[in-house]
């Protein structure tokens, strides 16, 4: 396969005069309008003199399409254009905790001193980098009264991976490496049980009671000399706290096994409840929901894990000791139980910018928004109740409240029908289908960043479109979004023939030789 | 508070609106032992000037690359960024957009990933590349998990020249496992890990160029592997290396990991950064993360969709390829664009120009008395033997402001073949003058 | 010709000695557009109810259990190209598996039309 050299191609019926709207045009693929000559790099051309590739240097063709910066500049702006982002528009978006992003966050990692640093520069060199680290582990463990924290996983399911084989390895050093049962109630996260799976556990699921929490009794139940521990989301995926939490620890604690908890939902309770009151051995904490570090389109996250007095010895590498007036970084340890999950010490970025999050709230300003984080899902919950169903109601909610699809009976409109025309008034879905154990959930979490304008605005918007639905406008939810850069996508099509990569049309395949 | 909307008035009418008398009502369900009565040991919230003079301190603290001569490499690599990447990273419709669930409202993130892994498809010679990964040592490890599910066979084979700290994750991610064979580090390119294969292998992984600099020979690697039914995984650390070096997949490589890092992305201290994926399509199933594949939408435009997510956690629960889920969307936009603005013609122009720039390295180096070269062949990283510890004249050069490269010791330390054993690195931002003052000062610590 | 059902959608339908394994039509129609089915290797063995291929749709993946004990003496490769022939023609070119049984008398076990009809209703 080549590039067109023939200059500028577009892709056959990319833009038409009646496909191109005034401010949100088609994009071509970057394939489709560069090539291999253009480049917006000024490099020199330099002399090798003799080669030092033993013969391995490179006889196919790259095939990358270059652009120049003007060229490079137009294609991701017109791109950026067809993304919803939270500076855009309220997402409320259950277990995701898409909150507003401090833009000193951005202004401080990109600081020379946190940005230019190697992470394997001599530890004399990157003092303030470990400062970092130690001042966001002191924040991380006050916060949920913990005994260590392990800094380096990438994200929220790489923070579970980490605590759940923090978990194995003490059993193992106990001799109880038969414990081979992880529970997880069935309104778990879709990372709960895969990471149970990846470390070989099997899962043994637990029912919820039909107000939407675990019940102690159900744990009591499933309890046994082969269970290695329990994975159980706190806040839970429902929205609500659970309240027999203590006592579930407890039970697990008694029968040898040790408590992960998935702290997905941290937001809720934030310089409000500490975890470590509550008896968890292990829990990570995505500081893209929690502490504000954008979420960037998927990623990248960052997914420490707060460890009990317990589970402390089974840290992972690196870690950090003091050592006189200053840190030393601990990247070996003589006989370790657990190694390290990823080279070199973790995102180092996303600490920057959480620290500034922490430091620019402070202790009384994060639990201000806990407090207003769950005042607001209330505040929803309140305002659309007696038009929505709520499963679970008749008890305060945390951050966010958890709606099924009965309100929608019989109006041929289905949750996702529903969820696609919010966005033709402005917002984004709110998350659907999740958690399983109600039919057609909608989870709503507006985080503490909406005001009460943008809260009312979006109530009135729900309330407008569910009397919609039941006036029998389906067609408005059927056909949703109208106004978006596109119609809904045919999924089916995406997946029976996968098309993972852009391809040379036919025909001009061969003007290019 | 700056970051919080509500007055207390507006605060007071939400309550009375949920039929509430205070905020702590809500928090009903929370057993009174463990709520929070009284303010945590934290300092109270501060305003943006003063937080941004407490993290100027920190960062002041810390040696920047770009204070003095710098040769560090080992999988992290200090490249020029163009300030145009930077700038639209941080658009807020790239930097504050969710995971692209909703392709309506996401078909810039969209399109922009199949943009990427079309760019890492042809950069590595593959089929087929996922949407990112952590970075490249968790690429790696998922990369062997692949190997295993996809020969149903259990034996793994680590080259002595991988980068320890992904040999480490490699053997986190597999736990205690008398299959994984992970070979002696090899810093002359020595050792044959070809000898070590038999029937019962999946996989071996070899990186090139390796932890020490050396190339290494794909092509036969690939045709000893595949006699006998076994995968070929290559890993790159230094991704701008393929603008020079012959594509892993045209050399008969089954899987190619990499790290992104090189393009588009800072050093941060070792994250965040990009891992890349690729394979041949007939492994397409049993890859891990996302990806993201072209379709139509209702009204027959070319859109953009995530597809075959049945392979993910949050369908596929227990039996998925992976528990990943956030993986590194930005730092691939980073990579992607960086990619972009170079084209193919300013990545040969800006990998000869490493090579030319380690070229004058190597031969500095080899002109001081008491070293040693260890490297026949390399890209832009090699490795030389000092007459003393190489954490000693590490040390002492950084002093001197100069970053000297890393001793080989502080990843295998208590191995005494390695203690003397230094690996340095050059870019295109290296100059003459780096090289002088590194000479000038090896050559003191020497005497 | 007799045509079996397991409470978990699947048909067998013996052809002589060989049953051809696929899901009933209701199964595809709660399962929606099949975009993928993995298929067993010819020559393997399962027990009864073991896990013998994977349904795939856009959002959800379904085990497909083997209704008898047996070996596979055929698979279903048509539907690597063209996984929707589960949804067109279920019980004809959208079958999955052929399995030799090594207990015919498992088969004894399993639904009648007239049973699986009942149970869905």
């Amino acid at each position: 396969m080549s590039m067109n050299k023939e200059g500028r191609p577009t892709a056959a019926g990319a833009v038409t005069a009646i496909r191109t709207a005034a401010l949100l045009p088609d994009e071509p693929l970057l394939f489709e309008i560069g090539d291999r000559e253009h480049s917006g790099v000024d490099l020199p051309e330099v002399e090798i003199g003799e080669d030092r590739l033993g013969g391995f240097g490179r006889r196919t063709s790259l095939d990358l399409a270059g652009l120049t910066e003007p060229e490079a500049m137009r294609h991701y702006v017109r791109l950026s254009r067809l993304n919803m982002s939270i500076d855009a528009g309220m997402y409320p978006l259950g277990s995701c905790t898409m909150k507003h992003n401090p833009r000193l966050n951005e202004r401080m990692a990109r600081l020379p001193g946190f940005a230019d640093v190697h992470p394997l520069q001599p530890v004399s060199t990157v003092q303030g980098a470990l400062a970092v680290m130690q001042q966001l582990s002191d924040w991380l463990m006050t916060l949920t009264n913990t005994a260590a924290v392990a800094l380096s996983p990438k994200a929220g399911a790489h923070g579970e991976l980490l605590g759940m084989m923090a978990i194995k390895a003490a059993q193992e050093a106990r001799g109880e490496g038969h414990r081979r049962v992880v529970l997880v109630p069935e309104s778990a996260h879709g990372t709960n049980p895969a990471t149970a799976a990846f470390l070989g556990y099997s899962v043994r699921s637990i029912d919820a009671r039909a107000d939407g929490t675990v019940d102690v009794e159900a744990v009591k139940a499933a309890l046994g000399p082969d269970v290695a521990g329990i994975m159980l989301t706190n806040p839970n995926t429902c929205g609500l706290f659970e309240p027999q939490v203590i006592e579930i620890a407890d039970a697990v604690h008694a029968a040898g096994g040790f408590f992960y908890c998935d702290g997905a939902n941290f937001n809720a309770i934030m310089g409000v409840v500490r975890p470590g009151d509550l008896g968890i051995d292990a829990m990570h904490i995505n500081l893209h929901k929690t502490f504000s570090t954008p979420h960037g389109g998927g990623g990248p996250g960052a997914g420490p894990v707060v460890l009990s007095e317990a589970l402390a010895p089974f840290a992972p590498l690196p870690f950090l000791r003091r050592n006189g007036d200053g840190l030393e970084l601990v990247e070996h340890v003589e006989g370790e139980a657990l190694g390290r999950i990823t080279a070199f010490h973790g995102q180092m970025g996303m600490y920057v910018r959480a620290l500034t999050y922490m430091l620019s709230h402070g202790g009384d300003g994060l639990a201000q928004a806990a407090k207003d984080a769950v005042l607001n899902a209330n505040y929803i919950k309140a305002r659309l109740e007696g038009t929505f169903s709520a499963p679970f109601g008749g008890q305060p909610c945390m951050h966010e409240v958890l709606f099924d699809d009965s309100f929608l009976e019989g109006t041929g409109v289905t949750t996702l029908d529903f969820a696609k025309a919010l966005i033709d008034e402005g917002f984004h879905p709110m998350t659907m289908y999740f958690p399983l154990v109600v039919h057609g959930a909608m989870l709503i979490e507006p985080t503490e960043s909406e005001s009460l304008q943008t809260l009312d605005r979006f109530c009135d918007v729900m309330l407008e479109l569910a009397s919609a639905a039941r006036a029998g406008d389906a067609e408005r939810f059927t056909a949703a979004p109208h106004a978006a850069p596109r119609r809904r996508l045919d999924e089916t099509r995406a997946a029976r023939q996968p098309v993972l990569k852009w391809e040379e049309a036919e025909g001009r395949a061969e003007a290019a030789e | 508070m700056r970051y919080l909307p509500h007055s207390e008035a507006d605060r007071a009418h939400m309550l009375a609106t949920i039929g509430v008398a205070d905020a702590e009502a809500l928090f009903a369900a929370v057993p009174p032992s463990a709520l929070q009565l009284h303010a945590l040991d934290l300092p109270r919230h501060s305003p943006e000037l003063s937080v941004e003079a407490h993290m100027r301190r920190l960062a002041q603290a810390n040696h920047a690359a770009g204070d003095g001569p710098f040769f560090l490499g080992a999988g992290a690599y200090r490249h020029h960024v163009p300030a145009s990447v930077d700038h639209l990273i941080q658009r807020s419709e790239w930097l504050t957009a969710y995971t692209p669930y909703q392709p309506e409202i996401s078909q810039g993130t969209l399109q922009m990933l199949f943009e990427f892994q079309t760019q890492v498809a042809h950069l590595t010679g593959m089929e087929v590349a996922n949407a990112s990964m952590y970075d490249g040592s968790t690429a790696t490890a998922e990369a062997v998990l692949m190997a295993k599910r996809i020969t149903r066979r259990n034996r793994v084979l680590l080259s002595g020249g991988l980068h320890p700290q992904y040999r480490d994750v490699v053997r986190s991610y597999l736990g205690e496992d008398e299959d994984l064979i992970c070979l002696s580090p090899s810093p002359e390119g020595q050792g044959d890990i070809l000898d070590r294969l038999d029937d019962r292998t999946a996989a071996i992984v070899i990186q090139t160029p390796d932890f020490f600099g050396h190339l290494r020979d794909l092509r036969r690697a690939a045709d000893a592997a595949h006699a006998i039914g076994a995968l070929l995984i290559v890993v790159v650390t230094e991704i701008v290396s393929l603008g020079l070096l012959e594509a892993p997949g045209a050399l008969g490589a089954d899987i190619v990991v990499a790290e992104g890092q090189s393009l588009g992305n800072a050093l941060n201290f070792g994250g965040p950064y990009v891992g890349l994926l690729a394979t041949r399509k007939s492994f397409v199933r049993q890859m891990p993360g996302r990806l993201c594949g072209e379709t139509v939408d209702a009204s027959g435009r070319r859109g953009f969709v995530l597809t075959l997510s049945t392979r993910e956690q949050h369908i596929r629960r227990e039996k998925a390829t992976s528990n990943i889920c956030t993986n590194s969307g930005l730092c691939a936009l980073a990579f992607s664009i960086h990619l972009s603005l170079l084209g193919e013609a300013g990545l040969v122009r800006l990998a000869r120009l490493n090579h030319e720039r380690a070229n004058t390295l190597a031969d500095g180096l080899a002109r001081l008395e008491g070293v040693r070269l260890l490297n026949g062949t390399f890209f832009n990283e090699m490795t030389i033997a000092l007459p003393v510890p190489a954490a000693e004249v590490v040390e002492a050069l950084a002093m001197r402001g100069i970053i000297a490269g890393l001793p080989v010791s502080r990843l295998l330390p208590g191995d005494p073949s390695v203690d003397n054993l230094l690996v340095l690195a050059a870019t295109e931002l290296t100059t003459d003058q780096d090289i002088s003052a590194l000479i000038e000062g090896l050559r003191e610590a020497l005497a | 010709m007799t045509t079996r059902f397991t409470k978990d959608h699947e048909y067998i339908r013996m052809e002589g000695e060989i049953g051809v394994v696929g899901i009933s039509t209701y199964a595809q129609e709660q399962l929606g557009d099949i975009v993928f089915v993995e298929l067993p290797s010819v020559g393997q063995t399962f027990a009864k109810g073991d896990e013998a291929a994977v349904v795939e749709s856009v959002k959800a993946a379904s085990e497909i259990y083997a209704p008898v004990s047996g070996t596979v003496t055929e698979v279903n490769e048509a539907l690597a190209g063209e996984p929707g022939l589960v949804n067109t023609a279920p019980g004809a070119e959208g079958w999955m598996f052929k399995i030799r049984p090594s207990d015919p008398s498992e088969l004894e076990g399993l639904m009648d039309e007239a049973a699986y009809g009942a149970l869905i209703g």
